[in-house]
């Protein structure tokens, strides 16, 4: 079996700053797993920019940010960078089982750093009753759909959820041509940053309605329009408040959940309810010698803090591999 | 004019079982489906239980055809290269005082004639059932009773009806039937669709959910579809060996109670309700359906947590009256009628197209066999189903093995390609054939990956993809300039 001194599953901003700084603390062999055809993970597909203000001091957008990662980890011929390649197995001793086109692949990892980032929570994972039909996204979905395959998923859209990403959203389906109807936030008050809220919503008067809920999604082939209602002190709809808004679309930016299935079937603790690594220090999990770094540890704001916080891994890594030699 | 021997309406599992039993004979075939795809109406919510043959009454339809088909379906499954998998069922009871309702459900099999059913008790149950509710009394085991997919089921047998000659029609809703002479041909059926028009000398109303309307266009309404609602709620297949049996409750009046189910799939589904509801469109899931699941769910294995459930959704089960209706209509000579297959359905399903077969011999249709009848079907590869030195293998045949497009369900481009070739005109009908988007994410990273292999293999521009069918299209505009 092939062995190596470093395994670092994901090739995002916090995969590529974890490998950059393992290295450069003296481990030498490394290996960079990525299961898309690139490197850069989600950043590719946010064209927005305000990214790396602190860590580059300059807005950026997401695919100039990870260029600059992308630029330098390739010219370290000690990261080899395996893309297309899909983890299907992790045991407990750290031997990972991956596809790619043309091979499968097992590999005995002295360390291992986990950067696989997060899934988006699902209309099923909040509960939305009523039919399922087309034209309920995820935001990253609709995202995608739009910055990367040119595709307008919806001209009539119902955001539910006032993150970051769903005010974002809100501002790309506007800007695409499309009528955002609402934005429905749960809470009492809108959950992104301000500069978001003023810059995506209010700028376009985009209707927000916070305090309120999606209670059913109707339509059969084609979402038609949602039941929406205003909720009390304890998320409790209020009945008499019920309204319907038409719409063909409903794009949902209701969380991130991070992605820690694999550490999961290696045997290592999950927190049941973020799903993230039980964990006494940061990047840590209960199994020694395993990290998870980015979002996959916790779910970051800024993607600057994830890459800070993925260097500190890569000098945990090398830390550990020192004292294991 | 091309006149068929027989035309089938409905693509469902019972259509396609009808189809396939009767493609062994000397006879020309369609089957004439509403929707984009098979599958896509009642049969693609089923819960993909073969039934042992409990719970019915010994004189019914129901229970005689429910024990036919769970002997019979075990052939046909490893004809097709399904997966059957017999895992036994267990009605459980929670009180001391239900332990005699039991003996009853006990002696009423036996008079069916389903085999191997005894009663265990508390300390079994432990051992045999490890998160099984700690009040469970006792149990009827049937170790007969077993899982399928039910969609997987329905594509490979239509596919091997066509292999044998049948001819398969979507989006061919039928609008009118009439009676025509012909000088020279003798009598036949008139099928006007919404699109072109059919003819046949026999007719199969197989409609599921429309075979009230369909019986109505040759003047038949003595039986009525109500469709009663059954919603239901999958769990992250983390939990996949979460119960080694089927479990229900002790039955209810329309239904058999909120199971716990062991899919073919591999993940634990549990439902489904069981609602009156007036409208065959409605398959909208509510907030009061989740609770009633759920907590009756939980009655049985406390452990399931809602925080547990990825996916749900509603069907619609064809209810006429208490039992199936097959029969010949002597005010319609060679008109059949298939209709109130509801629960088991699926499980009768093959012994349903035997008994239509020899109601077609009796009402004057020539059964002869053909010389060559393929009754083998190569069995569809899932690497989620086969051990990695498997799928290592394929691989080196062909690398789209190991490009994996489904992350949360392991389906690699090559099984999407394979199910387009086998007839996925859909996203759903990718999903129905290979899992890929009915994960954890549901198709939040590999809708758009999805799609372009659809595109490219079909032909079809990618704003006229679908999610099931014309008008559920995925997109609205392509904006891109390539």
């Amino acid at each position: 079996m092939i062995k190596k001194d470093l395994v670092i599953v994901g090739g995002g901003p916090a995969g590529m700053a974890a490998a950059i700084c393992a290295y450069e603390q003296g481990v030498k062999d490394i290996l960079l797993i990525e299961r898309d055809q690139y490197l850069g993970g989600i950043l590719n597909q946010c064209v927005h920019t305000g990214f790396g203000l602190d860590y580059f001091k300059q807005s950026l957008s997401g695919p100039e940010y990870a260029e600059r990662f992308i630029a330098k980890i390739k010219t370290i011929p000690q990261i080899e960078i395996s893309l297309q390649s899909f983890v299907v197995n992790l045991s407990s001793d750290k031997q990972l089982t991956y596809l790619k086109p043309g091979s499968l692949n097992q590999i005995q990892a002295k360390a291992l750093i986990m950067a696989t980032g997060c899934r988006e929570k699902t209309r099923e994972m909040i509960n939305i009753p009523g039919t399922r039909p087309a034209g309920i996204f995820s935001a990253g979905l609709a995202q995608k759909l739009i910055n990367i395959e040119g595709l307008l998923p919806g001209k009539k859209v119902i955001v539910v959820g006032s993150g970051d990403i769903g005010l974002i959203m809100a501002r790309r389906f506007f800007l695409e041509g499309a009528e955002v109807k609402a934005v429905v936030e749960i809470q009492t008050k809108c959950q992104g940053l301000i500069r978001n809220q003023v810059q995506c919503i209010e700028d376009f008067n985009i209707p927000f309605f916070c305090s309120h809920k999606i209670t059913k999604i109707n339509g059969n082939k084609r979402v038609e329009k949602v039941s929406v209602v205003k909720v009390d002190g304890d998320f409790k709809p209020i009945k008499e408040s019920q309204f319907d808004l038409e719409c063909d679309t409903v794009l949902l930016a209701v969380g991130l959940i991070p992605e820690n299935e694999l550490i999961e079937m290696a045997g290592a603790k999950i927190n049941k309810s973020t799903n993230a690594p039980v964990s006494e220090k940061l990047n840590k999990t209960t199994i020694s010698g395993l990290f998870v770094c980015g979002n996959a540890y916790k779910v970051y704001d800024l993607v600057d803090t994830v890459c800070r916080d993925s260097e500190t891994a890569g000098e945990q890594a090398a830390e550990y591999l020192k004292g294991i030699k | 004019m091309k006149i068929y021997d027989l035309i089938i309406i409905g693509a469902g599992v019972v259509g396609t079982a009808i189809a396939r039993e009767l493609s062994c004979y000397k006879l020309n075939i369609a089957v004439l489906e509403k929707e984009q795809e098979l599958a896509f109406g009642v049969s693609k919510s089923n819960s993909g239980i073969i039934h042992p043959g409990t719970q019915n009454h010994p004189d019914s339809l129901k229970g005689k055809l429910c024990v036919q088909g769970n002997k019979l379906i075990r052939k046909i499954a490893r004809q097709l290269g399904v997966d059957f998998k017999q895992i036994g069922e267990l009605i459980v009871a929670f009180k001391q005082e239900d332990i005699p309702q039991l003996h009853e459900l006990k002696a009423q099999a036996k008079k069916l004639g389903v085999r191997k059913i005894k009663i265990v008790n508390q300390t079994w149950l432990r051992k045999h059932e490890p998160n099984i509710s700690p009040d469970a009394v006792a149990a009827l085991y049937a170790p007969t009773a077993g899982i399928i997919s039910p969609y997987r089921l329905t594509y490979d047998l239509a596919e091997n009806a066509m292999a044998n000659g049948v001819e398969i029609f979507t989006l061919q809703k039928v609008v009118t039937i009439t009676s025509e002479s012909h000088n020279d041909l003798g009598k036949s059926f008139l099928i006007k669709t919404l699109s072109t028009e059919f003819r046949a000398r026999y007719i199969i109303n197989a409609a599921g959910l429309s075979a009230d309307e369909i019986a109505n266009m040759v003047g038949i309404s003595d039986f009525k579809i109500e469709p009663r609602k059954g919603e239901e709620f999958i769990l992250d297949k983390k939990h996949k060996n979460l119960t080694k049996h089927l479990l229900f409750p002790l039955p209810e009046k329309n239904s058999k109670g909120i199971l716990v189910i062991k899919t073919a799939d591999g993940n634990t589904m549990i439902g489904p309700t069981a609602e009156n509801c007036a409208d065959k469109q409605d398959l909208s899931t509510t907030e009061e359906g989740l609770q009633k699941v759920l907590s009756s769910a939980q009655r049985m294995v406390p452990s399931i947590n809602q925080t547990d459930i990825i996916a749900y959704f509603a069907g619609l089960r064809p209810v006429a009256g208490d039992d199936f209706i097959i029969r010949h209509e002597l005010s319609v000579p060679s008109f059949i009628t298939v209709a109130g297959i509801q629960s088991p359905g699926l499980t009768a399903a093959p012994a349903i197209a035997k008994m239509v077969g020899r109601i077609l011999k009796d009402n004057g249709l020539a059964l002869k066999r053909k010389w060559v009848f393929k009754a083998l079907r190569k069995k569809t590869i899932h690497l989620f189903a086969i051990p990695f030195s498997k799928t290592a293998k394929l691989i080196k045949k062909d690398p789209a093995y190991g490009d994996i497009v489904c992350r949360c369900e392991m389906v690699s481009a090559k099984e999407i390609k394979d199910a387009i070739n086998r007839g996925a005109k859909t996203l759903d009908g990718i999903k129905f054939r290979t899992r890929a988007q009915a994960g954890r994410c549901h198709g939040g990273f590999c809708t758009t990956r999805i799609m372009k292999i659809l595109s490219k293999q079909t032909n079809t521009p990618l704003s006229e993809i679908s999610k099931k069918g014309p008008g559920s299209w995925v997109v609205m505009e392509d904006r891109a300039d390539d």
